[in-house]
């Protein structure tokens, strides 16, 4: 099984046949905090790769949700709406914010977890 | 980490929402060191402070605090603080952003026989904020200690000034410890607490608590271009004690009446209007957000905002940019929630 492939606006793919699950990086949890709310798109909208999808609001700021991929929303987590917690407390898990089903190809630029991690290190 | 007034704090120490529970329930526990405080000393120093702030300092005695303002002439407001009579003078605990312009205001308006002392960083500043704080604190003889009250006092075996104030809603207590000892005044009220559920709780936890008590924030929902009758604060000042900076620009606002007020507003989960959104009412603006934030212990999401005066009325349903979109918002009484402070109902009276 493939690993997880990450994208620069913190968004993470993990990839299993047509089936893409989206959700948000460790790094982007804690640098949101506390999640409160998410603005997600209903099951059959068409997504390319890199449009906005929705919103995460922390109690900190609302941040867009980017798609990784192109390609149509097959599931939504609905427990997300009566836990927004489980993006922090579980954000690889119980925190995945939609599935999708691929069309095309993956984009060239999502990144694997090293690369990523040397992304989100500070620059000096 | 962020930065704030040039120190670094910490948004949370778990989480935001962990700590604002505990702080409503049990008690937390906030490192504040990063507040401006003044010693200011001289036989002048009643009377160079009653001249330079908006409240009455003769309704107090020594080991009082009060809640003051600190205007310009043109009555808009320059901070808000605590002024602290002590025996052998004044405490000013002042916002941090506002420490070195307050400074250089109240040097340039002191008569010599005034001393200011700019003591931030040789005192520490904890707050210990909740309904349980009282029973927690590692210190006796403080029951009998009454709001907006302070005693020198030993705490966890420690010399401290320890003050009955906060900035939470909740009962509580403020201590001044020298900076070297803090640490051990900071990890016996844990420990003595962590049983019980007392958390550290960070600027996240202190926004949103003090925003829940509508105790309003310098540089969100007031500063020199806001004037205190429009924060809802004009109960801080005192018209009648005598000459102070602002006080003509000041009686007349009174006289005319505000033109702006601030009002609480709630809105449906999810719907965080944040700092600066716009306020509508019948298809025009009508002011902006001042605070907001998503209040755990509520459920839902609260914004101050300062708005034309009687534009709206509690119980009315205001729009309010959300998002880039204009959500709806119901016109709410102030504060959005009292705690156990002993009278939580001064500070946020309007």
């Amino acid at each position: 099984m493939a690993g997880r492939l990450y994208t620069k606006s913190h968004e993470w793919v993990m990839v299993e046949g047509k089936s893409v699950t989206v959700g948000i990086t460790d790094f982007a949890q804690a640098q949101l905090g506390d999640v409160v709310f998410l603005e997600l798109p209903n099951p059959g909208r068409k997504l390319d790769a890199g449009e906005s999808f929705g919103v995460v609001e922390s109690v900190k700021a609302a941040s867009d949700l980017y798609s990784p991929v192109g390609g149509r929303v097959t599931t939504v987590n609905e427990q997300l709406a009566a836990k927004p917690e489980l993006i922090n407390s579980d954000p690889y898990g119980d925190g995945w914010i939609l599935k999708l089903e691929l069309t095309g190809d993956l984009p060239k630029d999502l990144m694997d977890e090293a690369a990523y991690k040397r992304s989100t290190e500070p620059q000096s | 980490m962020v930065d704030f007034g040039g120190w670094e704090l910490p948004q949370q120490y778990t989480s935001i929402r962990d700590e604002h529970i505990a702080v409503r329930k049990v008690a937390g526990l906030f490192d504040i060191s990063h507040m401006g405080r003044f010693k200011v000393t001289g036989e002048a120093g009643l009377d160079f402070l009653q001249s330079l702030l908006t409240n009455d300092l003769s309704r107090i005695g020594q080991g009082r605090a009060q809640y003051n303002l600190m205007c310009n002439e043109q009555g808009g407001i320059l901070d808000d603080l605590v002024v602290y009579w002590g025996d052998d003078g004044f405490f000013v605990v002042v916002n941090a952003a506002n420490r070195e312009r307050d400074l250089e205001w109240m040097r340039g308006h002191a008569p010599s026989a005034v001393d200011i002392e700019d003591r931030t960083f040789e005192l520490a500043l904890i707050a210990f904020q909740g309904p349980k704080a009282e029973e927690l604190m590692p210190a006796k003889g403080l029951k009998d200690l009454q709001y907006f009250g302070f005693r020198p006092s030993h705490v966890a075996g420690l010399s401290a000034l320890v003050s009955r104030t906060g900035y939470t809603g909740e009962d509580g207590f403020e201590i001044f410890v020298s900076a070297d000892r803090v640490v051990e005044v900071w990890d016996a009220i844990l420990e003595k607490g962590a049983p019980h559920g007392v958390l550290p709780a960070g600027l996240g936890a202190r926004d949103a608590t003090r925003l829940e008590a509508a105790l309003r924030l310098y540089g969100n929902d007031m500063d020199d271009t806001v004037n205190p009758y429009e924060a809802g604060l004009g109960w801080t000042v005192r018209l009648d004690k005598g000459e102070f900076i602002g006080r003509d620009a000041l009686a007349r606002t009174k006289h005319d009446g505000p033109k702006r007020s601030l009002v609480g507003l709630k809105t449906a989960p999810g719907d965080i209007a944040r700092h600066g959104a716009t306020v509508r009412s019948q298809d025009r603006t009508i002011g902006n957000v001042t605070s907001g934030t998503h209040s755990f212990f509520l459920g839902y999401p609260i914004a101050l905002a300062l708005v034309e005066v009687a534009s709206l009325r509690v119980g009315e349903t205001a729009g309010v940019e959300v998002r880039g979109r204009q959500a709806s918002a119901e016109v709410v009484q102030l504060p959005f929630y009292r705690g156990s402070a002993r009278s939580a109902a001064a500070p946020a009276k309007s």
